[in-house]
């Protein structure tokens, strides 16, 4: 499995608040959630975004708030995979639960900017920015966490259970 | 190599002898909570599942606290859906308007949470049950759903932080003031996936209260919780507000720690953190300029207990907020807000010119009951100074203890009680 986009790059810390604002937090529709995605810290991003589209970030991404909203709000606005130098472990176990593909890789996150067109192979790990031609190995998830992205998400991996 | 306290509870959650630091496993679970934020998508997710009905009806907790009482028609069809859901599954422990609180004050309260047990909460404050010498954390909605349908959770083990407390805090030194110190410290990662283990003499020295604020704020530093030794003080809690049993676990002596600091509470100050990020602290003695302020909180899961409104009293009783200033107090459950109405504190509050509010969670999270326009500033007992949290984006938190923030209302700037006249 591959995803192809263009990156939106955002810094450190980047918290679920900004991700999505709790004042949103009265509905749990994805779609519309996906329309105040990024708002506090990027109002261009749901106007520019487009299906298959990249977030790369520097470390701690998605800290602060345990809400499900934001990894949602993400899939939902059409991202096809979050890049990180970190994330916050709520975000992270939220983010594989409901199949939204996540990587680590530092390197990655300081060699990729705004703009620029990158692929993910999620199979080996492999990141490439096709714009500056360069490629990073991602950190690989544990087989476990594999068995529930292959199954997309956790209710699916424990119904087959 | 010996065990963490986190560790040997773990371990004992997965009927394991033996568990290590990055090790996967899938532990059975004395509680599972959920909001009226995250129930509602947990619960959509848990239909999905073949399952019937709940694992346990006593061991799930549902409180509606954060848009409660309703503050819009969406946040009432949120609540009706968790109410449903509660009564089509008999769920014991669902506390309607009247009966509920901020979820992290009322459930200890309620004895649902003691030493030795393992919690998950779809709030990440979850880790606040830690201050009774259990493993609680936060998780998301469908590890909530999954939770409430097998009664497992699995978990990454995590290594841990030890942090010594010694010696006693001053006068106007409080739990928030020592957590904030720590991740001012350490930053807001520097406990990335990482229990905190707390431990030390000065332990001694903080109250329940004060232990529940540290622990709350765990993942803040971004760790996986915080956690308390049980001494005699958290055990006479938890016999006083419960009846379950309990296990106290002690980390091993030979436990292996990734980093140890020892921190002398007798050295702390009045710890304030500036927008936007809880790490960016300044204690009272470094803030050199005038930092007027529009409103004040008190309240929410971090600083909204009887100990706090206890010690804003103290500084409110006899004088009053300054000119245009909007002080916000709001009690974390309902018997917190009758103990403080019995011990007198709500009408200081009341004569200082500040509102008293029911319980929620409201302003912490910008939902309601406080939020802020463009430009204004606050100082909140809250956990978080996000950019846009309580409001505008080019609105202002300032995080503190109840101590500080009362000092604040009274001045119209950011104040220590110590320079009232």
């Amino acid at each position: 499995m591959k995803a192809t986009g263009t990156v939106f790059k955002y810094g450190d810390n980047v918290d679920t608040d900004v991700i999505i604002p709790a004042r949103y937090l009265n509905s749990s529709d994805p779609a519309e959630l996906a329309t105040h995605c990024m708002e506090d810290i990027d109002t261009e991003f749901v106007k520019k975004v487009q299906k298959g589209d990249i977030i790369v970030a520097d470390k701690n991404f998605g800290c602060g708030s345990s809400r499900e909203h934001a990894p949602i709000a993400i899939k939902a606005a059409g991202v096809s995979c979050v890049i990180a130098e970190t994330f916050a472990r709520i975000f992270y176990r939220n983010a594989i639960n409901i199949g939204l593909p996540i990587v680590e890789c530092p390197e990655a996150a300081k060699g990729i900017e705004a703009g620029d067109k990158v692929e993910v192979d999620f199979d080996s790990g492999v990141i490439t920015n096709i714009t500056k031609g360069t490629s990073f190995k991602g950190q690989p998830f544990p087989e476990f966490m594999q068995k529930i992205i292959a199954a997309e998400g956790l209710v699916n991996y424990i119904n087959a259970k | 190599m010996g065990m963490t306290m986190t560790q040997k509870i773990l371990a004992a959650h997965a009927g394991l002898d033996k568990v290590e630091a990055g090790q996967l496993i899938e532990a059975d679970l004395d509680l599972v909570l959920g909001n009226d934020i995250t129930s509602p998508v947990a619960i959509k997710e848990m239909e999905k599942m073949k399952v019937d009905g709940v694992f346990h009806k006593d061991k799930i907790a549902l409180v509606p606290d954060h848009f409660v009482p309703n503050k819009d028609i969406k946040s009432a069809e949120h609540c009706k859906c968790v109410r449903e859901f509660a009564r089509r599954n008999e769920i014991t422990n669902y506390f309607e308007v009247g009966q509920m609180g901020i979820e992290h004050a009322l459930l200890p309260e309620k004895g649902l949470t003691v030493a030795g047990d393992v919690i998950i909460g779809a709030d990440s404050h979850t880790c606040t049950y830690g201050a009774l010498g259990a493993f609680s954390t936060g998780v998301g909605s469908t590890d909530m759903a999954a939770g409430m349908a097998t009664g497992k959770a699995w978990f990454k083990v995590p290594s841990a932080i030890k942090f010594n407390l010694v010696g006693k805090p001053s006068k106007w030194v409080s739990g928030k003031d020592v957590i904030l110190h720590i991740i001012g410290m350490i930053g807001v990662d520097g406990a990335l996936y990482k229990s905190m283990e707390f431990v030390g003499e000065g332990i001694a020295n903080l109250s329940m209260d004060d232990r529940f604020t540290i622990a709350n704020m765990a993942i803040e530093a971004g760790g996986k919780n915080g956690i308390f030794p049980v001494d005699d003080l958290a055990l006479s809690y938890i016999k006083e507000h419960s009846d379950k049993p309990y296990t106290i676990y002690e980390a091993d002596e030979d436990a292996v720690y990734d980093e140890e600091y020892t921190i002398d509470l007798s050295t702390l100050r009045p710890t304030i953190a500036f927008p936007h990020l809880p790490e960016n602290t300044k204690t009272i003695d470094e803030i050199q300029e005038d930092i007027k302020i529009d409103q004040v909180v008190i309240g929410s899961c971090t600083n909204g207990r009887l100990d706090d409104l206890r010690i804003a009293a103290e500084v409110l009783k006899g004088r009053h907020v300054a000119d245009g200033m909007r002080c916000i107090v709001i009690p974390a459950t309902q018997k917190i807000y009758m103990d403080a109405m019995e011990e007198g504190l709500l009408k200081i509050f009341i004569e200082a010119g500040a509102v008293v509010s029911t319980p929620t969670c409201g302003p912490c999270l910008g939902g309601y009951m406080g939020i802020l326009a463009e430009g204004e500033r606050c100082v909140s007992t809250t956990n978080r100074n996000f950019v846009g949290r309580m409001g505008h984006v080019n609105s202002e938190i300032y995080l503190a203890s109840p101590a500080v923030a009362a000092a604040s209302a009274i001045t119209g700037k950011i104040s220590c009680p110590c320079e009232l006249k």
